[in-house]
């Protein structure tokens, strides 16, 4: 059953779709192709006197194996971040539906941390870790592990990525609590009579409903521990110890910005946008194929 | 009562030469200080401002080094920039090479008419900020010198001598090994590790960091600090950190902490280091000058400087020079100098002002302060020890930084590091040579 509105002509399309267009244009395929422009010269910073160098900066990034390793550590990060984020939320969301007295206090409580800025999560979290003052790190040591985050890549990655998903987890929650309230009641019921327990439930109903919603999440959490967990990262670890938290889009920030290297950093813009299109392609291809509208 | 005086005297003039009644040209400062410096220099600012009527200076914090350097570079994109940038020195050689963007400070003054001295400045301070005919093109503003700073409570504590030698790093050794025996849990720590461990290692064992005179002499420079004594200094260091004699607390001054907390017994930073740990330290400290390698022959050669320097920039109008200039020269003049540095442990840059404050008997007080200016002015600077002038160094520190802290978690030996330091940092400086060719 399709339910499409049908234009006639050409024109009022055209308008309704253009200031769409418009914004699209000036603020992403502009600026896109700026990078694509720049990530063929070398330019000096103050940007008196550029060389053209053609594939010249794609060649440098390609031979530098630390720039792919950072793919390495992208995949990890994300990867992790994605998961640490989205199963306790689902986990909080399913006992906070449950609720019966209290909901909404605890709800409120628990999309409090979404309202804090990456940059100071990073630093909360910075600081309960600290090696020398940190009040984590102090009970660690009081159970004789020695944490150290600054010279120990392992931890330092398993830092940023609690740092990051920590907020995200508000986020999610929220959605999976509005799509756990919109699952009928009549068909837990139902299944409930039939002498389905919890598990099974939650198993056969209610996560093949939340599907559109955890498909929607999984997108833009990745698109998020691509892109916005710069500043968690740049207060936390600065990418190091000896790279282990370098991402793409940190390393584009560190390149371009503290490195003065506009060229370099132009041409991860472009690989990134590039690495980013694919894999939101492959998303819609084959993920979305399981997922039940 | 002053000001209302003031007030008065500038109606007056203002009243009896109507020409003077033109708009005060006005310049804008960039600056990345906070805190107890940024006071500081607000109020040079404001002596500077109420000293005369015809120019004022706006000065505005931009954040720290890297992003003040940011600031400046988008500013003169977009057309925008401030009068005078401050540049940390690792920003120098990408000052130096932006002909059009800044504007020689010799030139500045010469076309301002105004007085200036080269000469009156310290050598080693002036060698890092003027080109190869001699000229200086930023005016030093902030300069610094790695130091030991001793906790002398803490050496007490595990039984050593308060005059304990500790000039080179042999004995250096020895004291930590005391320290760890007695249960002491940070015998050292530092801050800034490329900085003092090896950029200034370098200079003071008169070995050199980077090929063409550490960059002096050409862009072409290659990196060269995986020489042996080099590497055998980072190894030394590295075994302390695996015996838990080396405590690494991070990149920056972040040991600062553990060592104004009395943690820690021996902390190799900045002399600048001076105002934080005379305002926080509840023990008794000292000053001691950085340990050096007995074998090494050309040790002590002298150290070299960090901090920063002030940058002219280009596009603004001659009024708006005469301005510059003359805040500048306010700025390098004896007593706001002296001031200077008997406030933050910076060094005088100039030797009027080192003289002023020795005869104001500032050292005598406070004993120690002349450690960082002996130990720079000792001896002429060598070719190896005038200071570095590498382009991206700002990265190329960041992977110094990287292959340290493989040493200090034990993962590659000094060697390892350091060769791949070398290596990793090499391309950074041929693509800053095709960016300024």
């Amino acid at each position: 059953m399709e339910k499409r509105v049908r234009f006639n002509g050409w024109l009022l399309p055209l308008c309704l779709v253009f200031p769409q267009i418009l914004i699209s244009g000036i603020f992403f395929f502009y600026p896109a192709g700026q990078a694509i422009w720049q990530s063929m010269f070398i330019p000096d910073p103050f940007g008196l006197s550029s060389q053209f160098v053609g594939l010249g900066n794609f060649e440098f990034l390609l031979s530098d194996k630390y720039y792919l390793t950072a793919f390495g550590t992208t995949a990890l990060f994300s990867t992790l971040v994605t998961i640490v984020s989205m199963v306790p939320a689902l986990f909080l969301a399913v006992l906070a539906d449950r609720l019966i007295k209290g909901a909404s206090t605890y709800r409120t409580l628990l999309i409090w941390p979404y309202a804090v800025a990456p940059a100071i999560a990073g630093v909360l979290w910075l600081f309960m870790f600290n090696t020398r003052v940190g009040i984590v790190s102090w009970y660690l040591g009081q159970l004789g592990y020695d944490w150290n985050h600054v010279l120990n890549g392992e931890e330092a990655m398993g830092l940023v990525v609690v740092a990051s998903a920590w907020g995200r987890i508000s986020y999610n929650f929220l959605f999976f609590f509005a799509a756990l309230q919109a699952v009928p009641r009549s068909v837990i019921e139902a299944a409930a009579i039939d002498g389905a327990r919890f598990w099974r439930r939650f198993y056969t109903i209610v996560l093949p409903l939340l599907s559109p919603t955890t498909f929607f999440l999984l997108v833009v959490n990745i698109v998020y521990a691509f892109f916005e967990t710069f500043g968690v990262i740049h207060t936390i670890t600065s990418g190091g110890p000896q790279q282990s938290t370098t991402i793409l889009v940190y390393k584009v920030f560190s390149d371009g910005f503290v490195g003065q290297d506009l060229g370099s950093s132009a041409a991860q813009s472009v690989i990134l946008l590039f690495v980013v299109g694919m894999l939101t392609v492959l998303q819609f291809k084959f993920v979305e194929k399981k997922v039940h509208y | 009562m002053k000001n209302l005086v003031l007030g008065a005297v500038a109606l007056c003039s203002t009243a009896l030469t109507p020409t003077l009644a033109v708009a005060q040209a006005e310049i804008q400062f960039w600056h990345a200080f906070t805190g107890r410096l940024g006071d500081l220099v607000a109020e040079q600012v404001e002596t500077f401002n109420s000293s005369q009527s015809d120019y004022k200076v706006v000065a505005s914090h931009k954040g720290n080094y890297s992003e003040t350097l940011n600031a400046g570079i988008a500013a003169f994109r977009a057309g925008e920039q401030p009068n005078i940038l401050m540049v940390f020195e690792v920003g120098t050689a990408t000052m130096m090479s932006a002909k059009g963007a800044v504007k020689p400070v010799h030139q500045v003054m010469s076309e301002a008419g105004a007085t200036f001295d080269q000469d009156a400045f310290i050598g080693s301070v002036k060698g890092y900020y003027t080109s190869t005919d001699g000229q200086m093109l930023s005016l030093p503003f902030n300069s610094s010198t790695p130091v030991l700073w001793v906790n002398k409570d803490a050496l007490k504590e595990a039984g050593i001598a308060g005059d304990v030698d500790l000039s080179t790093w042999d004995k250096v050794g020895e004291v930590l090994d005391t320290l760890k025996a007695s249960g002491n849990e940070c015998p050292l720590t530092t801050a800034w590790q490329s900085w003092i461990h090896l950029e200034n290692f370098s200079a003071y064992h008169n070995t050199p960091f980077a090929t063409q005179d550490n960059g002096f002499a050409a862009l072409d420079t290659e990196l060269a600090f995986n020489s042996p004594l080099q590497v055998k200094h980072i190894q030394a260091m590295g075994d302390w950190a695996k015996e838990g004699k080396f405590f690494y607390a991070g990149r920056r001054n972040e040991g600062g902490a553990n060592f104004r907390a009395g943690e820690c017994a021996l902390f190799t930073e900045s002399s600048a280091g001076y105002a934080g740990i005379k305002n926080e330290a509840e023990f008794e400290f000292e000053v001691r000058p950085l340990p050096y390698w007995s074998e090494a022959s050309g040790a002590p050669q002298n150290t070299i400087i960090g901090g920063a320097s002030l940058w002219v920039m280009e596009g603004h109008d001659a009024e708006e020079y005469k301005a510059t200039a003359a805040f500048l020269n306010f700025l390098s003049s004896t007593d706001i100098q002296a001031k200077w540095h008997q406030d933050t442990g910076y060094l005088p840059i100039t030797s009027a002002a080192g003289d002023k404050t020795k005869a104001d008997g500032f050292y005598n007080d406070n004993p120690g302060t002349d450690i960082a200016v002996i130990q720079m002015t000792a001896k002429e600077p060598t070719a190896n020890s005038k200071g570095l002038r590498l382009g991206s160094f700002d990265q190329i520190r960041g992977i110094i930084d990287e292959e340290l802290e493989a040493v200090w978690s034990g993962d590659k030996t000094a060697q390892e590091a350091l060769d791949s330091a070398v290596e990793r940092g090499n391309p950074l400086l041929r693509r800053f040579e095709q960016a300024n060719r």
